[in-house]
């Protein structure tokens, strides 16, 4: 809460390898636990993406990092600054783009980046908010009201006016939900172009292609963080052997299949069928007698990301009921 | 046809059927709907008094006989009146008035009970403050027929006066001569308007503030704000400033206006009144600002500013007489900003009432301002836990 808050300069941050670093984080409201014991490190300058099903504590983790919320336990680190006292200065470095669009929509894109500039306190800030402005691709249209742009270009802005302070660190949350693919390509591009320059992100999302796009990602569900690491790591780390099988019809095969014991998991994909599980052996003894079934191609192949996922959020089901 | 009059039916009932829930789910309005009736009958009720009496009487009385405390015994016992002190000058009287602190300045002059034993038929004066016409008439009226009661009560024969002649054309043993000060007239206006004052800011004031803080939580920009950089006192200061601006450009047009209309006066000093009106307009956005913080959605705070306006108009002396409530109702009424504004608005405007007249009122004013302003930014969540 010191005054020295709004003026630190960036260079005096605290040099630490890692802009996230947290240990233990709990949050429950009320009896309902929404994370339980969470720890994860993000290393400067990486795209970290965050995934996991609605309700799966993503969210909450996040408010938890900028501050937002009061953890129930843990400790932690943001940009080398402790999360539970010194949520203003973390504030000062951080770009929260919230889930739902939260700028003004009664007030037009300068306007909004103005205000934005001037709480953060960037020097000049009409000459940055109409840098900003320019630099969004926005010039024909910085007097509309910034509630009458479409979805892709309320994203933008919304991006935009997260990085005009400069922060060090980028919390998405979900910001390419409800955006068409050409607009989420570009966001990516430009997700991308930050990460070059420094900024560490944390994206959320619960599309699978997003999660490639990052160097690292998370998986938590039920408040738990299940997997972390590269793409590569996780689904190497989930030890899961998979089939697909196309031929049949997959949804009374699906049911057939999920029914045997040693087939951990079934997802209909399209016309096929995948179908895994943890024992190499019980799964191949699982589908042996299907595989005699006439008209039925049996293919060995690479669990997905979404395979694992799929596995991952089976498994921690049966572990909470 | 009679399908098409069940369908109506049936539909009808789904609607119905789920306004009720919506209602039941919506607490404060709910609370709202039992609330306002309960209170209105309460205040209404037991606090309410068109004809009050126990009006805070001063009196300054020049001699102690036993003609005098017959007088005042007379006087509280018309029921209107009420001997609340005893100033030992004029100026000290006047400032009680001034202040608002009573209502009626009873003066018997020296040598009283002398010159009724001599049959001068001399006059005690009675000031009232008919800056509320309705608050003082009948206590005004009732003072008629007080002579002949404090007389027989004395019992005491007059030398050479009218009981002891008999004639009917004989002046009577004293005379009360009534003074309306500051409204002799009593034109209502000249009370009404300078309320008006006090209850128009504080409306609008309260709406607005109230909706500040909830319209950005329904909005959803609440989350962006409280992730950036701004202390929670910043938001209410940055906020609140606006409003001063338009409260004070509505005082200024209502004083306008009712100079232009209606004639009331400005005696007192302009610049105090603007001052003093800030103070109201600040203590009345804190208030609303904490509604704001307290509500869940835009119309909560509305309905929460409604339930909080209504006690102030009835409570403040607006609308009905401040004197004639009982203790309890009085009280309460001191807790509210308007109570203590309209005090200032009148005593300046019509009174001409200075700073230190309304120190009392100013203090109150200021504490509670201070206090809501606490309230306030203690309850803005700088979390969303």
């Amino acid at each position: 809460m010191s005054e020295a808050a709004d003026t630190l300069p960036q260079g005096s941050l605290p040099d630490v390898p890692y802009a996230i670093e947290v240990e233990g984080l709990s949050k429950s409201f009320g009896d309902r636990v929404v994370v339980r014991d969470l720890s994860m490190r993000v290393r400067k300058g990486q795209i970290y993406g965050f995934l996991g099903p609605n309700g799966s504590g993503k969210t909450t983790t996040i408010r938890m990092l900028c501050g937002l919320l009061t953890p129930d336990s843990g400790r932690g680190t943001c940009l080398g600054l402790d999360i539970l006292t010194q949520a203003r200065e973390i504030r000062r470095h951080v770009g929260y783009m919230t889930q739902r669009f939260s700028l003004y929509a009664d007030l037009s894109v300068r306007e909004n980046l103005e205000f934005v500039a001037r709480v953060y306190g960037v020097p000049e800030p009409v000459k940055a908010a109409k840098a900003a402005v320019d630099r969004l691709g926005l010039s024909g249209r910085d007097k509309q009201l910034a509630g009458s742009l479409s979805g892709g270009w309320k994203q933008r802005l919304a991006l935009g006016a997260c990085i005009l302070p400069s922060p060090q660190l980028l919390l998405l949350d979900e910001p390419t939900a409800g955006v068409d693919p050409k607009a989420r390509r570009e966001f990516w591009a430009q997700i991308h172009e930050l990460a070059a320059d420094g900024l560490t992100v944390l994206v959320s999302t619960h599309y699978m292609d997003e999660a490639e796009r990052c160097h690292e990602i998370a998986y938590i569900a039920y408040g738990e963080l299940l997997a972390q690491g590269t793409v590569d790591e996780v689904v190497a780390g989930a030890g899961l052997f998979t089939w697909s099988v196309s031929g049949g019809d997959p949804a009374p095969l699906a049911r057939e299949l999920s029914a045997l014991p040693g087939i951990d998991m079934v997802a209909p994909f399209g016309s096929s069928v995948h179908v895994g599980g943890h024992d190499a052996a019980a799964l191949e003894a699982a589908i042996a007698p299907f595989r005699e079934r006439p008209g039925l191609i049996w293919r060995r192949d690479e669990p997905t990301l979404e395979d694992v996922f799929i596995d991952l959020m089976s498994r921690s089901k049966d572990n909470f009921r | 046809m009679s399908g098409a009059v069940a369908g109506l039916f049936r539909r009808v009932g789904a609607m119905m059927r789920k306004e009720m829930l919506q209602l039941v789910r919506d607490r404060v309005s709910f609370a709202t709907m039992i609330m306002i009736p309960l209170l209105q009958l309460v205040l209404f009720g037991y606090a309410i008094n068109t004809t009050p009496r126990h009006l805070p009487t001063a009196v300054l009385a020049y001699e102690n006989t036993s003609l005098t405390r017959s007088i005042l015994a007379a006087i509280e016992n018309t029921k209107y009146f009420k001997v609340v002190s005893h100033p030992t000058s004029a100026a000290e009287a006047d400032h009680q008035m001034l202040a608002g602190e009573v209502s009626f300045i009873v003066e018997i002059p020296a040598g009283f009970e002398r010159a009724v034993r001599r049959g001068e038929s001399p006059s005690m004066l009675v000031a009232a403050d008919a800056t509320d016409p309705v608050a003082s008439g009948s206590a005004i009226a009732s003072l008629n027929a007080l002579v002949d009661t404090a007389v027989k009560r004395e019992r005491f024969a007059v030398e050479g006066g009218p009981e002891g002649s008999g004639l009917e054309s004989a002046p009577p043993a004293f005379q009360i001569i009534t003074h309306a000060r500051y409204n002799p007239a009593a034109v209502t206006q000249l009370n009404i308007v300078p309320g008006l004052l006090g209850t128009i800011l504080t409306m609008t004031m309260l709406i607005f503030t109230a909706l500040s803080v909830t319209r950005e939580i329904e909005r959803g920009t609440m989350e962006t704000l409280l992730a950036m950089p701004i202390r929670p006192v910043e938001v209410m200061l940055g906020k609140i400033a606006p409003y001063v601006l338009v409260g004070a450009g509505q005082a200024l047009l209502i004083v306008g206006a009712g100079r232009l209309l209606f004639n009331v006066p400005m005696i007192g000093s302009p610049g105090l009144l603007t001052l003093l009106t800030v103070l109201f307009i600040m203590a009345n956005l804190s208030i609303g600002y904490t509604f704001s913080t307290l509500a869940q959605n835009q119309l909560q705070a509305v309905q929460m500013t409604f339930m909080y306006f209504l006690p102030n108009i009835l409570l403040s002396g607006f609308m009905f007489p401040f004197a004639g409530m009982p203790v309890w109702a009085q009280w309460l009424a001191e807790t509210m900003p308007l109570t203590h504004y309209l005090r200032m608005v009148r005593g300046i405007m019509l009174k001409g009432a200075d700073g230190s007249d309304l120190a009392q009122d100013i203090v109150a004013l200021g504490a509670i301002m201070l206090v809501a302003m606490f309230i306030a930014v203690r309850r803005f969540r700088q979390t969303l836990d």
